[in-house]
């Protein structure tokens, strides 16, 4: 991992020195071995804060959405996942081309800390990676941890190490986590309940929101101006739930937004505070997406059309998306 | 304040007036006649427009006034357009008031020759002060209101200000307008140039208010007449919800305007954090 | 000090929920935060936890993210308005850490500051509070740089578990009518039976040895914790103008997301809306809910913005925290080190590094002045 970071801060101090890039998003340092922000360093900053391991799960995409209406060419490490985010922002003509110097990182998954505390790391004083495994030191001892147990969700549905977009790379790509034999089987789980029981699923899990927005915030596809959840003429808008219904309203409208441009980074469902398998409602609509108007993948590239806009004669009538035969047919 | 410091009481509007082409004045009452509660100069009370929400207003009549209350209210945003377009004299509305600290009447403004300096609907909560003065006039010096509108049109309480206040003993008024205008005769221009015209020593109180770019350009006019920042009072206007300094809206630096103002002098300004 | 041995943990809680409603922590789905024990399923004393911290602050039971405040009526131009009723309901907090006794006191200072809020008041009235000590520190606990001990929570019962019991210490007399009222549903023993120093006549409040062995462990844990030094520079409250107009609020806040996780999990966040949700024709019912600075509506005006963009909105809540809550309070900073925003932040960024962020670029301002004076 050393080697990487040395890289990165060549390659930032080389684009911010020869003006290639105004300005460098990376992650930087914090006060725990696995707290790193995303930071925008400019010329001038230490960049020896400049930090990569297997704690930098944000997705950086998100930022160029700034930096590109401020003017300003941003030169920006993307993992492979992230760089999905980038083309679809390039899609839906929310960021420019020629602002974004897209630098391919390589990524061998990233660590969930709330995993690594249920793994018997009660508190964390150090880790250090050792490929296969984590050795971390807590306050009772050191404790070992295969990465593979500790992984991020969203790892566990790694979609590879090839990078959809970028104008340079660094180091050589990883071995990623072991594929998954099939990235939506929980979806599939919960296609096989009763919809009375998928309802008492979805109940319970958004009966936890806060409405904190935090999903909304980070997800590189909800790039409106201002929400028509946070618009006070909307008729929709509001800071907390008054009735059942309208954190159901909240989550499935945006589910329903981001639907065909969700590119399945997962980030809704890891920075939600209160656990919400917000991955989930997002996946199942990807997966019908694909299923019944692809292929498609969304981010894979900036230019092909948009499944959801494009109309093709081949396309199925909506209720397809009901029918469980219709469903079992398509994926036998 | 108690319990209903959250909880509004119910009066009754029994007249709208219209005052300019976006400014209405509107007189509350409680349902069977009278003050719905007491107040002095300066402080607001929120208007309630059921399903709409809250919004908190400067009272624009006097303390002394005990049979309504007044708000004079600009056109803004939704509450206000409401109010605009949806209330009219007998419906019932519901008040939470008074609020904040007022201008200081009881003290710091007796026996000082005053200076009143309004812009557009800035004169609202001054029009509270300057009637409080004439109802005690005995304990007061010279008064002398300079108020600046667009246009002839746009002045709120044109009578009162033409009619009313220059006939009482020892109160100027001093008008302007934006642009000249057919059958205006009196002075056009600005507040800030104005007022340096009009050449006001600098041993007056004076109470500011207006949009924010008329405050300060009226404070560097004072200043460099010779009037000292501790000597100017103006209000401040921001978001609130609570108006007894909870909710966090209103607050600046260590103050909370809803609670700590909205009045405060120019030289207290000075040391909050510059947002307001 | 009494005693109870932890099989009777059921017996405790429903005797406690005679006593009024009870909050306490529950374990679900791999995460522990406060509930209602109101028969929900899964909430039971096989599920409460007093070993993990939780997720959010207990401050709901205080100030609930939604509060009804009035209904409206209208027929014609008539308008009828009934208040909701003061919450006097009596209401039992259980296990409650001293980051968040201290972030009782915290919202008491902003709600029971005159002019009282008297829908708090009713709740804070009718609330008994039973502290928790901890056991198992987190890394992200830093309570001791606002004086608070972990191993003393703080409540009007105090509680610790240790050697496999728990310990009971009323220290108000909210804590010793609750423990009297309690009487004999609860199989209590006198913790200081089964100690053996107790020949100076058997002091009620003598500490067993168990509870001190166990307030020695957590006081040497924290010791070893990466924060356990820090401390907030108190510079920053006596120069509220450099604090605000510092270089650092630019680069801090240019990847925050905005979002209301840091002001949702916090202990001390007070800030409400007070909003209208029309439920019937000519009915409308009035609540106030949690807000957040960090909202761009917050200060949202018709003409404008006093706070233009996300630096400004990031900086008020950090100032107010780290600054202006200070300069009113005597000092008290809006933070207990519970930790949770350094947890919860999705972009890992939390009080800890703004403050010393801000305390580096203020160091050249020089010492903690005695007053403000070097605050021009």
């Amino acid at each position: 991992m050393q080697k990487i970071e040395d890289l990165m801060r060549a390659k930032a101090a080389a684009v911010l020195a020869d003006g290639a890039a105004d300005c460098v998003l990376a992650w930087k340092r914090g006060i725990f071995p696995y707290d790193h922000a995303p930071a925008l360093f400019r010329r001038g900053d230490d960049l020896a804060d400049l930090v990569y391991d297997v704690f930098c799960p944000a997705n950086l995409a998100k930022y160029l959405l700034a930096t590109s209406r401020a003017g300003e060419r941003a030169a920006v490490f993307l993992k492979p996942c992230d760089t999905y985010g980038v083309n679809q922002l390039l899609k839906d003509h929310r960021v420019v081309r020629d602002r974004i110097l897209a630098i391919g990182t390589p990524c061998g998954g990233m660590v969930d800390v709330k995993k690594l505390r249920g793994a018997g790391c009660g508190t964390i004083l150090a880790v250090k990676d050792r490929g296969d495994v984590l050795t971390v030191t807590t306050a009772k001892g050191p404790v070992t941890v295969a990465k593979g147990e500790v992984l991020l969700r969203k790892c566990l549905a790694c979609k590879g190490n090839a990078y959809q977009i970028a104008d340079d790379e660094i180091g050589t790509p990883r071995g990623t986590p072991p594929a998954p034999a099939d990235r939506y089987a929980e979806v599939r789980t919960l296609e096989g309940l009763s919809p009375d029981e998928r309802f008492a699923f979805w109940r319970q899990e958004l009966s936890k929101c806060i409405r904190c927005n935090t999903c909304r915030d980070v997800c590189p596809a909800c790039t409106c101006e201002q929400c028509v959840f946070d618009h006070p003429g909307s008729g929709v808008d509001g800071k907390a739930y008054v009735d059942t219904s309208q954190e159901a309203l909240f989550h499935i409208i945006r589910a329903f937004h981001v639907a065909g441009r969700c590119t399945g980074c997962g980030e809704c469902g890891r920075v939600c505070p209160q656990g919400i398998r917000l991955d989930l409602l997002n996946h199942k609509f990807a997966k019908d997406i694909d299923a019944f108007f692809g292929p498609c993948q969304p981010g894979a590239d900036a230019d092909s059309p948009a499944p959801q806009s494009t109309f093709r004669f081949e396309d199925p009538e909506p209720e397809a998306v009901t029918r469980q035969d219709d469903r079992r047919d398509r994926h036998a | 304040m108690n319990r209903d410091s959250m909880i509004p009481v119910v009066g009754v509007l029994t007249k709208v007036t219209r005052e300019t082409g976006d400014v209405n004045t509107y007189r509350v009452e409680k349902p069977g006649g009278g003050k719905l509660f007491e107040h002095m100069p300066g402080q607001c009370a929120f208007l309630s427009v059921p399903g709409l929400g809250e919004a908190i207003f400067s009272i624009t009549s006097s303390p002394t006034n005990q049979e309504f209350m007044e708000f004079s209210i600009k056109r803004t945003g939704r509450i206000t357009d409401f109010l605009d377009e949806g209330m009219e004299p007998g419906q019932e509305i519901a008040v939470r008031g008074p609020f904040g600290n007022h201008f200081p009447v009881e003290d710091k403004l007796k026996g000082r020759d005053l200076l009143f300096i309004g812009g557009g609907i800035g004169m609202a909560p001054l029009r509270s002060v300057v009637n409080y003065l004439l109802d005690h006039r005995a304990d007061y010096g010279n008064i002398d209101v300079v108020y600046g509108a667009r246009s002839r049109e746009d002045f709120v309480k044109y009578d009162e200000l033409t009619e009313d206040w220059p006939n009482r003993p020892g109160v100027q008024v001093h008008l302007t307008i934006d642009r000249p205008q057919e059958g205006w005769t009196g002075h056009v221009g600005f507040v800030p140039a104005f007022l340096r015209d009009l050449a006001f020593t600098s041993d007056k109180t004076v109470c500011l208010c207006g949009p924010p770019i008329m405050i300060k350009l009226c404070l560097e006019a004072l200043t460099d007449m010779g009037f000292r920042k501790d000597q100017v009072y103006t209000t401040l206007e921001l978001r609130m919800k609570c108006g007894i300094g909870k909710c966090g809206r209103c607050n600046i630096g260590k103050k909370y305007v809803c609670k700590d103002g909205p009045v405060f002098t120019c030289d207290e300004l000075d040391d909050m954090p510059d947002e307001y | 000090m009494l005693k109870l041995e932890l099989r009777h943990l059921g017996a405790l809680l429903d005797a406690l929920a005679g006593q009024g409603k009870v909050y306490a922590p529950f374990r679900q789905g791999g995460r522990t935060d406060f509930a209602w024990y109101d028969g929900t399923a899964g909430r039971d004393a096989a599920a409460l936890d007093l070993e993990h911290h939780t997720a959010r602050a207990p401050k709901d039971v205080l100030f609930p993210q939604v509060e009804d405040l009035l209904r409206f009526r209208q027929q014609g131009k008539k308008l009828g308005l009934e208040a909701a009723p003061l919450p006097t309901e009596s209401v039992v907090a259980f296990g409650v850490r001293g980051c968040d006794t201290a972030g009782f006191a915290i919202l008491d200072k902003v709600f029971l500051q005159d002019p009282a809020d008297l829908y708090y008041r009713a709740r804070r009235d009718s609330l008994t509070v039973l502290g928790l000590a901890c056991g198992e520190l987190e890394e992200t606990c830093f309570c001791r740089t606002f004086g608070l001990d972990p191993a003393a929570p703080g409540g009007d019962v105090d509680l610790w578990l240790a050697g496999g019991a728990l310990y009971w210490q009323a220290r108000t007399d909210k804590g010793r009518r609750l423990t009297e009222a309690l009487g004999a549903a609860v199989p209590f023993t006198d913790a200081a039976d089964t100690t053996a120093d107790t020949a100076a006549g058997a002091a009620a409040d003598a500490v067993p040895p168990a509870v001190a062995a166990q307030r020695d462990a957590v006081h040497a844990s924290y010791d070893r914790l990466p924060l356990a030094e820090l401390r907030f520079d108190d510079r920053l409250y006596h120069h509220e103008r450099e604090a605000f107009r510092s270089p650092v609020w630019e680069s801090l806040a240019a990847t925050c997301l905005t979002c209301r996780t840091c002001t949702y999990v916090c202990p001390t966040c007070h800030c409400f809306d007070v909003r209208d949700e029309k439920t019937a024709p000519g009915t409308t019912e009035r609540y106030r809910c949690w807000d957040s600075c960090m909202d761009r509506d917050f200060t949202q005006m018709p003409h404008g913005n006093p706070r233009k963009g996300k630096t400004e909105r990031f900086r008020q809540r950090y100032l107010h925290k780290l600054v202006y809550f200070p300069e009113d309070h005597g000092g008290t900073y809006a933070c207990t080190g519970c930790g949770r925003c350094l947890q919860a932040c999705p972009v890992s960024l939390n009080i800890v590094k703004v403050e010393q962020a801000l305390a580096a670029d203020l160091g050249a301002v020089g010492a903690a002045p005695d007053g403000k004076g070097g605050a021009q």
